[in-house]
């Protein structure tokens, strides 16, 4: 097996050394008759070749968004990641590296940690980021429990904007805790009346903007009315590339902002690896949940980085601690910080125009469809569109024309009465053959 | 008793090591400035092209101020980050005995695989009818899973061990729930050898923690276990084999006995690289247990992440499995992304995250099983397993055991009893193999035992690995015992920095970069 480096000869040698007659020897504190006798009823040791056979097999039935005109969005996005940052993610000494318990023989991933916190504060308007967490999803989950840690309440708003799966994560964890949660109706327009829901038993409201059908939303009038009653504001975003061509959250006064960051050098990877960013004002820092990485010096007073603030976690501080979280999304982080390094805000501000322009023209060009009806006001790269058939029928059609047309609403919220809406996002990768391909497409289906 | 005096955290003071440079730099030893120190905002590594003039849709919301942000072009980029890379140690650079952590080879064929567009560039939202080799790849993974563990069902979409924690109590508090003992069984119980992740998760999913002692040889006793036992009793978050290195004698009894009280047995599988093909914890009585793939099976650490955490189920949890999962009846495969459309008998207790979970990491660890088989994953345990008595039987006449009446699993525990005396630490000792061109061990962990060093070599070493490291580490030992501490307490002398403040960081702490205030009065 040419990932294991002992011969049979080693093997006795070192049992002899031991002083055990056979490897079971070792096992012996498993129970009697557990210690399993014959091989497992999977299959025996394959070669490189055979393996890229089978798992080739498997990859080459799924259709790749980069294989056919790709609108899909809703939470995670297509973009093109240069070729510099994945070399580098491979790296050895970053790929095979651990959590920096050592910080002397790790200060490469402690710095570059160190830069991800401060262009996330930077990015966010935020005053203290952490070093990630799994992603957005899980993000929301956490910075609602640390609002009703800052707050000593245990009630969470959520507006109807929010993602589906992100109000059900927080529903979930939340649901254990036995925390309330409000989770508004579905908001296609943007027009629910959040504010009324703000009371003095509010530990927190979570909006999400651009929200999940595609909307901007002003979180300044929110942040003044929860502040008013005492509770926080969590800002939510699923894709970040916005962040460069929209206020920041912070300019809004948000206490907390989480979000998704895998736009940003990370593959589509069908869900995940992600990664989760969360930023706060620096008040709420020792209630904030996850890794954190602060400069220090060394012995020789030159500048270092560790992790610090762990009195937080988990290892040091068990059933009190902020988050059970202990991994973050380091490897995800990295391709995070280099694809950002790379563009800088020159780069992030045109790569955001480009999506934003790409967007208003297929949104123009699809409000000229029969039976398509354009929603939003205000937009980034991703709008809903009301059709004359259900969405899901309609996305079936497209596919089988070679187009991935975006996600039925009745995907993520089945039952709603949402049937004919579908959420369509446009990003820096589709060209106007893409575009013209998807009308054409559409125009048949409907 | 639980061991609370934690590790130094100041530096020790400066010893002269070597000439100084102009540059700072020692050779390959590059000081690299923060991005923000030598980037600037109009600089980019990335041509966008400048969409034509149009009408923007953003109404109010448009961004007014500047961001801040550095770019570098392209080549400043790559050599920024390798010069980063080379202050970091990887298993490709080394041993990297970290206990509990299980630092194996990170095959590049997995990585290879993950990046195959049919895996890497798919969505999760994309018509399902476009992805039938995804959820093919997910139910192999999950049938390895269940047939490895013994166990009857799988929930994939935990991103990591500890969110595999969270997941399995979930399922145990919704089954819970479900008798309608959902007001009365409240407490779980958790080891004092116990991962900090356990009692935090437990807490997080709302139960109150009782702390179950550890015996003198390192295991726990099932009479200790019903001792504790009642109507109030959830369930026991137990590590097997535990954080000692020890595999629990008595945990078919310790299962049978909460199973009677009607509580549940999640297992920590944070150790299950020690038993892969040799026992299965479905045998065992354990109800729940989170198998952390990029420990036993090898998908990267990646610095800290991303992790993946599926969990297997008992037949008694699996209905409440968290969406979204796979169902197949009839030889067809459909995926269940919300509890109205769940099967029969199915009560999915929520959601875990937004969508199917670690589907890269997926892909990495079935390369892993496929390559390995069942014949190779029983000897990768076997090898790890031998390996560490292997380095415990060359260290254990100079370093102290804590627990000599068992054998070790895939990790060596030893304390600091031998150290007594010398003045010199566990971390210490733990820094001085730094400069010997070693990753440290796990230090100060478990908390049950004094100065703990916790050794897990792998089964990625060869013999002649393990004999230089057996002899690099019986050097230290000797000079230690031999008043040689200057090797020790001013370590590391030859890594690319020296000890670090790790209390001024806390005390003041820094986290992000900011523009240092320029020096008005300096031209005067």
């Amino acid at each position: 097996m040419r990932y294991l480096p002992l011969t049979d000869t080693d093997r006795e040698d070192m049992l002899a050394r031991i002083g055990v007659p056979d490897i079971d020897a070792l096992f012996s504190d498993v129970p009697v008759g557990k210690l399993l006798k014959a091989p497992l009823d999977l299959p025996r040791a394959k070669g490189e070749l055979e393996v890229e056979r089978i798992m080739g097999r498997m990859a080459a039935r799924n259709v790749a968004a980069s294989a056919a005109p790709f609108f899909v969005g809703a939470g995670a996005y297509k973009h093109h990641v240069p070729a510099t940052v994945d070399h580098l993610i491979q790296r050895s000494e970053f790929l095979t590296s651990y959590t920096p318990y050592q910080p002397e023989i790790a200060q490469g991933t402690l710095q570059y940690l160190f830069e991800f916190q401060t262009q996330i504060a930077a990015l966010t308007g935020m005053e203290v980021a952490n070093a990630s967490m799994y992603d957005g999803s899980t993000a929301t989950g956490e910075a609602v429990l640390m609002a009703h840690r800052v707050t000593r309440r245990r009630k969470a708003v959520l507006s109807g904007g929010l993602h589906p799966h992100y109000t059900d994560v927080v529903k979930t964890l939340s649901g254990m805790a036995s925390d309330e949660v409000v989770a508004l109706a579905p908001d296609v327009a943007a027009n629910e009346d959040i504010l009324a829901q703000i009371d003095d038993q509010t530990s927190c409201v979570v909006v999400q903007s651009p929200d999940v059908f595609g909307n901007l939303r002003d979180l300044k009038p929110i942040a003044d009315k929860a502040h008013a009653h005492g509770a926080l504001l969590i800002a939510v975003f699923t894709e970040v590339v916005s962040l460069g061509a929209v206020t920041s959250p912070g300019a809004m006064d948000a206490d907390i902002v989480v979000g998704e960051g895998q736009s940003i050098g990370n593959a589509l990877n069908f869900g995940g690896p992600y990664v989760g960013l969360f930023a706060a004002k620096s008040k709420y820092l020792r209630q904030m949940p996850g890794r954190l990485c602060g400069e220090t010096v060394d012995a020789d007073g030159h500048r270092g980085f560790v992790l610090t603030l762990s009195t937080r976690e988990q290892h040091i501080r068990r059933d009190k601690a902020t988050s059970n979280i202990c991994t973050n999304s380091g490897l995800c982080v990295l391709a995070f910080t280099i694809h950002m390094t790379l563009l800088g805000e020159a780069g992030l501000s045109r790569l955001a125009e480009l999506n934003h322009a790409n967007a208003v023209k297929l949104a123009d060009m699809l409000a000229g469809v029969k039976g398509v009806k354009l929603l939003n006001d205000s937009f980034f790269n991703e709008f809903t569109l009301k059709l004359s058939k259900p969405a899901a029928e309609v996305v079936e059609a497209l596919a089988e024309k070679g187009v991935l047309g975006g996600v039925p609403v009745s995907r993520l919220l089945p039952g709603a009465g949402l049937d004919d809406l579908l959420i369509v996002a446009n990003t820096e990768i589709n060209t106007d053959e893409d575009r013209a391909a998807f009308v054409a497409a559409l125009a048949e289906v409907l | 008793m639980l061991n609370r005096q934690g590790r130094p955290t100041q530096a020790a003071s400066s010893v002269d090591h070597g000439r100084e440079t102009f540059t700072g730099n020692r050779a390959l030893q590059q000081i690299e400035p923060l991005i923000f120190e030598i980037g600037h905002h109009e600089t980019t590594g990335v041509d966008i092209a400048k969409p034509a003039p149009f009408k923007n849709r953003l109404g109010t919301h448009a961004r007014k101020d500047g961001i801040g942000l550095p770019g570098l072009s392209e080549p400043e980029t790559m050599r920024h980050y390798v010069r980063l890379s080379q202050k970091n140690y990887g298993i490709d650079t080394g041993l990297f005995p970290l206990g509990s952590c299980t630092m194996k080879h990170n095959a590049r064929l997995n990585e290879k695989m993950a990046r195959l567009p049919g895996f890497s560039d798919v969505h999760p939202l994309q018509p399902v009818s476009t992805v039938p080799g995804a959820l093919e790849l997910m139910l192999e993974l999950a049938r390895y899973l269940m047939t490895l563990t013994g166990m009857p069902a799988v929930a994939l979409s935990p991103k990591a061990g500890a969110h595999g924690e969270a997941c399995g109590m979930m399922a145990i508090k919704a089954a819970i729930a479900a008798k309608g003992e959902g007001e009365t069984r409240k407490v779980v119980l958790v080891p004092e050898s116990a991962h900090g992740t356990n009692p935090a998760t437990a807490a997080l999913i709302g139960f109150e923690v009782r702390s179950v002692p550890a015996r003198p040889d390192g295991t726990v006793a099932v009479e200790d276990v019903k001792a504790l036992l009642g109507p109030d009793i959830a369930a026991i978050m137990l590590t097997n084999p535990n954080t000692c290195g020890i595999f629990e004698p008595q945990i078919v009894e310790i299962a049978a006995a909460l199973h009677a009280a009607g509580a549940y047995f999640y297992c920590d599988g944070a150790n299950f690289n020690a038993i892969v093909g040799k026992a299965k914890p479905g045998d065992l009585g354990v109800d729940a247990m989170h198998i952390n793939l990029h420990k036993t099976f090898s998908t990267p650490h990646g610095g800290g992440g991303p992790g993946a955490g599926p969990v297997v189920l008992s037949s008694r949890l699996a209905p409440y499995a968290p969406v979204p999962f796979i169902h197949v009846e009839g030889g067809a495969a459909r995926l269940v992304e919300h509890a109205s459309d769940a099967p029969a008998g199915n009560d999915p207790f929520g959601r875990m995250t937004a969508f199917h979970g670690q589907m890269g990491m997926y892909v990495r660890a079935l390369a892993y099983m496929l390559s390995h088989g069942a014949d190779g994953m029983k000897q990768a345990s076997e090898d790890a397993v031998l390996s560490a008595n292997y380095i415990r039987a060359g260290l254990s006449d100079l370093m102290s055991l804590p627990f000599p009446d068992h054998p070790s699993m895939h990790e060596a525990l030893f304390d600091d009893e031998w150290l007594k005396g010398t003045g010199v630490t566990t971390l210490d000792f733990a820094k001085a193999m730094i400069d010997e061109g070693y990753h440290p061990m796990t230090v100060y962990f478990p908390l049950v035992v004094h100065g703990a060093m916790l050794i897990e070599p792998t089964e990625s070493e060869s013999k002649a690995s393990l004999d230089l490291f057996i002899a690099t580490l019986r050097d230290l030992a000797m000079a230690a015992k031999g008043n040689d501490k200057a090797r020790f307490t001013a370590a590391p002398h030859h890594a690319p920095i020296r000890r670090l403040d790790e209390t001024r960081a806390a005390r003041q702490p820094i986290l992000k970069w900011v523009k240092p205030e320029p020096i008005a009065a300096a031209a005067e």
